[in-house]
């Protein structure tokens, strides 16, 4: 100690401002990461602003996309970007639920991480891979299929009307699958992470009375899992509402509504990216930015619910530790 | 040690409690080894359980009392590398070997754990759930049984005008009597109790232990305690238990008194454990 | 009862059949995916690739050479960016706002940034960037994607930082070390491997983004290394390449997934061995 005292004294003069210092700039980076959120909603309304001023609300319920006499309208995409990652959901929730079920309840451990790993592996392969396969494998196979489906489902009354049309493969239902698959990874981690830290004497005690693995899971793990699981599944909405080029390879890039889901449609991401390098007026541009902030709005509600939702999870996770 | 002697022979008053039918046996448990993977958790165990009495099983932790308990109603069998070699008779069905389901084996044998586990649902939810996995019932029905069942847990005055508030709103002392209530209620012959007092505050222990008490009456009560004045308490059998073998076993009163092996008096004085 | 009990029985089995299949089903689609991505781009990796450049449209020949330097210079430009900033702010979190309220605050919208769009973040680029400048660069495509990769930086640093024991932070404390010290010297080394594996992850995650790039870096057909000008790059040739009707462009653009893919699932691997059971949520 008596070594350490006398040197430690005269850098003390320049510690504490080199602590300062250092927690300052670290501080001030972090905010400026913070920020660029902020910045984001900035500089997409500044740069929208033209669009926006000119069809004011009318902008979020018109169907018209005409850059031939500047007009324009988001509907067409938002119920496209709505419908595809609705579809994406109703496929992505049930088979997300099986895969966390069978690692955390049935696969026995030595399969748990060969398992877990191939699924997480579905979110490393990007997106660009998903859209050029979706375009070259899956939507030829899909497009097999749709006669199959023509004749099936089309002719059952009232659904009917949404498995209409002539068999392309691509379209507003083969985008939605595509989607499906890759939100898979991000809902069914998290449905994995909780059902692993449901209280194993809270599923013990079901299981003492008789239940099945099943009833287990769906009386007691899933409603006790029920604020992380919805979480999840909002963060799995919040990619599919913001993915790009695989919507943009399989959509089909029509830019009109219908009925039918075999039919191609556009969402948000997909006309940005087909047509902003070609945007030739600036009102053109202005109202595809105008799209991104909508994006943008949308994307960023449905992630806070997410966020808000899965603090449960961390917590959880906290208390184990 | 190994020489365990056939500990049954102690029951020297047999032929009195036999008298009301409540002394035939109702689980005989012969050369019963359970392994965790390699590690061998219980050796060779043989017990014969009354019905219709409350045994005990008392021993250090790790001796193997949970374990033994947990033999009773498969619960093991849920964890991959658990396994248990040997029988065990419920009126006269090794359960071990059993060709029926588990599940209508553990429909007889109710389970009640250490920490109160009230499933996320409401009160009432929490005892229907296990009525409705064997019965099929009236809602007026099931309101009969789940006020019948919470009645016979001592809980129903307590809860009557909450049914539909979820089951952790509850103390942790009512939690437990809801656990028990949620056992009684799917109507089982045998009630296993895992160290059911130890999270409970010395008030809610009391009830539970008068609860206890009751049961006995209609079901056959095994409970694992580390509590040796609960076991003197609640107990009409005592299992002293150490490193996986049944050291001693015997009527409740005679092992407190006059412990027959060094290992239980050493234990029962304190000495270890 | 029996009755009543085959029935939950059956609806058991059926159940978790369902479930395993689920699990084929999400496995499937992995193996499907990378069994043509293998199939028809390894087949089509040739030495041209790496020496020649992109073709014309219609020419035959030619190779992604441009495009995979162009790339190299935009992951480049992205972590020289990204690393720096994102292991200081998650330093922050982690050293001096673990409890504090806004340090919560700031993890949270962090968390939103690394879940944000990346289209969205293109276009953030492209209103910053490109529109002010009036021209495409290869520097707006390196800010775009350094802007995704900072958040991936930040939270796993944070989450690095925060498994550093506290002794040893105290064992050095009372040793008299400075707190920059401490953290430059001793628990940026302690988490060091940790804070890497987010770096690698970070990169895999940019390193097929297309979208940003659609309207920063945009794509040059010819060679080129001006920061200041389009760059090509491979994640938008195998869009163009994709899309087009040349069977040439289309194996091309197979070849080049091939090559993407297997860098990916590289870092990947890289990041998973290098942190084990301690890999981090992205």
């Amino acid at each position: 100690m008596k070594v350490i005292a006398p040197r430690s004294v005269p850098a003390g003069a320049s510690r504490l401002s080199l602590d300062v210092l250092f927690r300052k700039f670290t501080g001030a980076i972090a905010l400026l990461v913070t920020l660029s959120l902020a910045g984001i909603l900035i500089a997409l309304t500044r740069e929208s602003w033209p669009a926006l001023h000119r069809f004011g609300w009318h902008f979020l319920i018109s169907t018209a996309w005409d850059p031939v006499s500047d007009n324009y309208g988001a509907l067409v995409f938002i119920v496209g970007t709505v419908v595809s990652s609705v579809i994406a959901l109703l496929l992505a929730i049930p088979v997300s639920f099986g895969i966390a079920l069978f690692i955390s309840e049935m696969a026995p451990r030595w399969l748990r991480e060969p398992v877990s790993a191939a699924v997480e592996l579905l979110a490393a392969i990007p997106s660009i891979i998903y859209g050029m396969w979706g375009l070259l494998v899956f939507a030829p196979w899909f497009g097999n299929l749709e006669p199959w489906i023509n004749d099936h489902l089309g002719a059952i009354p009232w659904i009917g009307a949404l498995f209409q049309g002539p068999p392309m493969g691509i379209g507003m239902l083969a985008a939605g699958i595509v989607l499906g698959v890759m939100i898979i990874p991000f809902i069914a981690a998290i449905m994995r992470d909780v059902f692993l830290v449901t209280p194993q004497a809270l599923k013990e005690s079901a299981y003492a009375m008789g239940a099945t693995t099943w009833e287990v899971a769906r009386y007691v793990i899933l409603p006790y899992t029920r604020t992380a699981v919805t979480g999840g599944i909002f963060l799995g909405l919040g990619r599919a509402l913001g993915e790009t080029m695989a919507v943009t390879f399989i959509i089909g890039n029509a830019n009109n509504l219908s009925a039918s889901l075999l039919m191609p449609g556009s969402s948000i991401a997909s006309v940005i990216a087909n047509e902003f390098t070609e945007a030739t007026t600036p009102l053109y541009k202005s109202a595809l930015l105008a799209l991104g902030l909508i994006l943008f709005v949308i994307t960023f509600v449905v992630l806070v619910l997410a966020k808000l939702l899965l603090l449960r999870l961390d917590r959880m996770e906290g208390r184990q530790a | 040690m190994s020489a365990t002697p056939r500990i049954h022979t102690r029951s020297e008053s047999s032929e009195t409690v036999a008298a009301a039918g409540i002394g035939t046996v109702k689980i005989d448990v012969r050369e019963l080894n359970f392994y965790y993977g390699r590690f061998q958790a219980l050796k060779n165990v043989s017990i014969e359980i009354p019905a219709r009495q409350v045994t005990a099983f008392i021993g250090p932790s790790g001796c193997g009392k949970s374990t033994l308990l947990r033999t009773f109603n498969r619960m093991f069998e849920i964890y991959p590398d658990q396994r248990a070699e040997g029988r065990i008779v419920v009126d006269g069905e090794d359960i071990l070997k059993s060709r029926r389901d588990v599940a209508l084996i553990r429909a007889r044998i109710g389970m009640v754990f250490q920490k109160p586990t009230p499933f996320p649902m409401s009160i009432h939810e929490n005892i229907a759930f296990g009525i409705r996995l064997y019965e099929k019932l009236s809602k007026a029905e099931i309101a009969v049984r789940v006020e019948s069942a919470l009645t016979r847990a001592a809980l129903w005055d307590e809860v009557k005008d909450k049914l539909q508030q979820t089951g952790t709103s509850l103390s942790g002392g009512q939690q437990q009597r809801l656990c028990i209530a949620r056992a009684v209620a799917i109507k089982p012959e045998i009630i296993l109790l895992d160290e059911p007092c130890s999270a409970l505050d010395p008030i809610s222990t009391a009830k539970v232990e008068e609860l206890i008490e009751e049961l006995k009456n209609d079901y056959t009560v095994v409970i694992v305690t580390h509590n040796m004045q609960q076991a003197a308490r609640v107990s009409d059998r005592t299992a002293f238990m150490y490193m996986g073998e049944l050291v001693e076993y015997g009527p409740t009163e005679g092992i407190f008194t006059k412990p027959a092996r060094k290992q239980t008096e050493d234990y029962i004085t304190g000495r270890f454990g | 009862m029996i009755s009543r009990y085959r029935r939950r029985r059956l609806l058991n089995a059926f159940n978790l059949t369902m479930a395993v299949l689920a699990t084929v089903f999400g496995v499937f689609w992995l193996v499907w995916i990378l069994w043509t991505t293998i199939r028809f781009g390894a087949g089509a990796v040739n030495l041209a690739l790496f020496t020649r450049d992109t073709p014309a449209p219609g020419a035959s020949g030619g190779g992604l050479r441009n495009a995979f330097v162009g790339s190299l210079i935009l992951l480049g430009m992205a972590v020289a960016i990204g690393a720096p900033v994102g292991v200081l702010a998650g330093t922050w979190l982690a050293e001096f706002a673990a409890r504090r309220r806004l340090g919560a605050v700031v993890r949270f919208l962090n968390d939103i940034l690394l879940s944000a769009p990346s289209i969205v973040i293109g276009l953030f680029a492209y209103a910053i960037i490109v529109d002010p400048s009036g021209r495409f660069s290869a520097y707006s495509g390196g800010v775009a994607l350094a802007l995704i990769l900072i958040p991936v930086v930040v939270r796993t640093t944070d989450e690095m930082l925060r498994l550093v024991p506290g002794s040893l932070r105290e064992a050095a404390i009372a040793l008299g070390t400075p707190y920059w010290k401490l953290v430059t010297r001793i628990t940026w080394k302690a988490a060091a491997s940790g804070i890497l594996t987010g770096i690698l992850l970070g990169i895999a995650r940019i390193s097929g983004e297309t979208a940003p790039l659609l309207f920063t870096a945009l794509n040059n057909q010819f060679w080129s290394t001006d920061l200041g000008h389009p760059i090509a790059n491979l994640p938008v040739v195998i869009f163009q390449f994709a899309m087009s009707p040349y069977s040439n462009w289309q194996s091309m653009a197979w070849a080049g997934a091939f090559i993407a893919v297997a860098f990916i699932l590289l870092l990947n691997l890289a990041a998973r061995m290098l942190l084990g059971r301690r890999r981090p949520r992205a």
